[in-house]
């Protein structure tokens, strides 16, 4: 079942300037529930764009951003037919409907940032609170949980990120690059949102602070079962940790799919300046020299199984 | 970059563009001097004249132009309300009985009052803001200050200040355009509330933009230090400024259209202000 879907998709920025400019062109694609999706692009392809739709920050120019089927920017109008059916609806004069049909939108939308968690590019920029745990509770607290929910999350949101407890009680500021990275990350992870979407999330950080963020949210997406977006340019990232692909070039969708039929394309994606991951330029590599292994592999632990298998197999046709 | 008109460079090929920046800041004050030369309805037809010609000969859109006048409208209504019911003249408009009275000379006032206004913000603008960058904007003003260095004033480093605050202008809108995104996607709630809890909502993009901008200004003075910047003196230009035939003739003009608007005092028509 698709969690989101966009549907036409169209934004324009600076409508009607000199500096006007289509960054996506109808693009319609779904998004599976609890699956992580890896979004690829090159720079300017609408990518973060498209993830500034998704909570509502902006309203798409033409086309619809449907969360469970329900339109996210939808006026009441638009809305009224869908919502009238809800079970806590009935019996409710005509009046009495409208006015509630009309709370209820107002109320969704407002749910709409915690629902759909965004984590921005270099979102270290946004600390600000004098601790860090007190940072990750600025967005439970405007949810209005109450004390003690608020610690709870804090701390499983930082469990998750793998911030110690004893960095909980520090300045945000006094922190590396990569620990800002992940109170940031905490920061929304603590507002237990249903989709969680993260554009660029290892963006400027080493190899280490890079796998360390991977692999939190992994272990996050598979014990809460969240629907995760991430936006990245490392191929090798995307074929490690993602379910599903979606390819963007040119505020267009290019290709949408499993990572393998993805990779599979790779002239389609070399045509629009993507590579495939490294291991499997690698592979096809080998498989030119005589070796004889599969070519669809896109992670070293692959690759190392394939390569072992393929030379003992070699060895005993020796023997 | 939306709703920031005034201080916006505006990139055409004119003859005002090309004009040396010194001259240009000379014209323009040169005409805010013609603008309030102007004393009677001939006079501000010719200023509102120069003003299109201007227009048309720095080839930037009359709407960008007049949009230059929107910061200033409130002013610009203020003082003509201003004009219109506290002028005291002889040509009463309104019935002997009313209490408010509105005279002619009222009107004529607060009609050259608004034409004055606007004309000076877009003889400037013109002048200056849309058609000169502001690197060469500074450069022109470090030139024609350059005698206050007698008296120690720090005229380079002024300059150099006013460079750097105008470079990082649009840096910065863009970083608390992208911090209220962020804090937005954390629930954060600027528009409703108290006044004081609006105030207290503006404290997560207050704190965060003040330590970016602490932290590009670190990151700003090592890259100059580390080039060896250390102040005016005996430093050279990379675009030393020459002055051409063509701006001594342009600073000719403005001060040639200055002594007609004289003549027309004298020997125009029309309203004329006492």
């Amino acid at each position: 079942m698709n969690k989101i879907e966009l549907e036409h998709v169209s934004y324009v920025y600076g409508p009607g300037t000199p500096f006007e400019k289509k960054a996506l062109d109808d693009v319609t694609l779904g998004i599976r529930a609890g699956c992580i999706t890896g979004v690829i692009g090159h720079t300017g392809s609408g990518k973060s764009t498209m993830m500034q739709l998704l909570n509502g920050l902006s309203a798409p120019t033409d086309g619809r951003v449907l969360l469970d089927g329900y339109d996210i920017n939808g006026t009441p109008e638009q809305l009224f037919d869908q919502l009238r059916d809800l079970p806590e609806f009935r019996g409710l004069s005509r009046r009495a409907l409208k006015k509630a049909v009309k709370a209820e939108i107002i109320k969704r939308r407002r749910a709409l940032c915690f629902r759909v968690g965004l984590v921005m590019q270099y979102p270290e920029y946004q600390l600000f609170e004098e601790s860090v745990s007190r940072d990750i509770a600025f967005g439970p607290q405007n949810m209005g949980l109450d004390e003690e929910e608020i610690k709870a999350r804090v701390l499983e949101a930082a469990k998750f990120t793998g911030i110690s407890p004893e960095l909980l009680e520090k300045s945000p500021f006094d922190l590396s690059g990569g620990q800002k990275r992940r109170v940031a990350l905490a920061g929304v992870i603590a507002m237990r949102p249903e989709v969680l979407v993260l554009d660029e999330p290892a963006a400027g950080l080493d190899p280490q602070g890079r796998d360390f963020i991977f692999e939190g949210i992994s272990r996050y997406q598979k014990e809460t079962g969240t629907t995760v977006l991430i936006v990245s340019h490392s191929m090798e990232d995307m074929a490690r940790y993602c379910d599903d692909m979606i390819v963007m070039a040119n505020g267009r969708l290019l290709m949408q799919g499993g990572c393998k039929e993805v990779f599979a394309r790779i002239s389609e994606l070399s045509k629009v300046g993507l590579d495939i991951p490294q291991i499997t330029q690698l592979i096809a590599l080998l498989r030119e020299r005589g070796l004889e292994i599969p070519a669809d592999i896109y992670t070293v632990e692959d690759a190392v199984a394939a390569v072992r298998r393929a030379l003992e197999g070699r060895k005993e046709e020796r023997a | 970059m939306k709703g920031v008109a005034f201080g916006q460079y505006y990139a055409a090929e004119s003859p005002i563009h090309r004009l040396d920046p010194r001259a240009k800041v000379i014209m323009a004050i040169l005409y805010i001097v013609c603008t309030f030369l102007c004393k009677n309805l001939a006079g501000f037809i010719a200023l509102v004249a120069s003003a299109l010609l201007l227009t048309l000969f720095s080839k930037i859109p009359l709407r960008l132009i007049l949009r230059s006048l929107r910061p200033i409208l409130v002013i610009i209504i203020f003082t003509s309300i201003i004009n219109v019911f506290m002028t005291r003249g002889e040509v009463l408009l309104t019935p002997e009985s009313w209490k408010i009275k509105i005279y002619a000379e009222g009107l004529w006032n607060a009609l050259f009052m608004i034409l004055r206004i606007s004309i000076l913000i877009i003889g400037t603008g013109i002048f200056l803001t849309y058609t000169t960058t502001p690197i060469a904007l500074t450069d022109a003003l470090e030139y024609l200050l350059s005698p206050l260095k007698v008296f120690k004033a720090p005229v380079h480093d002024f300059a150099m200040m006013m460079t750097i605050a105008l470079r990082f202008i649009p840096t910065l809108t863009e970083e608390t355009e992208k911090i209220m995104n962020a804090q937005k996607a954390r629930g954060a709630d600027f528009t409703t509330g108290s006044l004081i809890k609006r105030a207290k909502a503006l404290i997560p993009i207050l704190i965060p933009l003040f330590v970016s901008a602490f932290n590009r200004a670190f990151d700003l003075a090592s890259a100059m230090e580390c080039r060896c910047y250390h102040g005016g003196k005996g430093r050279t230009r990379l675009n030393v400024l020459h002055y051409r035939a063509v701006d001594f003739v342009a600073m000719m003009l403005v001060v040639a259209f200055g002594v007609g608007l004289f003549f027309l005092n004298r020997y125009g028509f029309g309203y004329t202000l006492s």
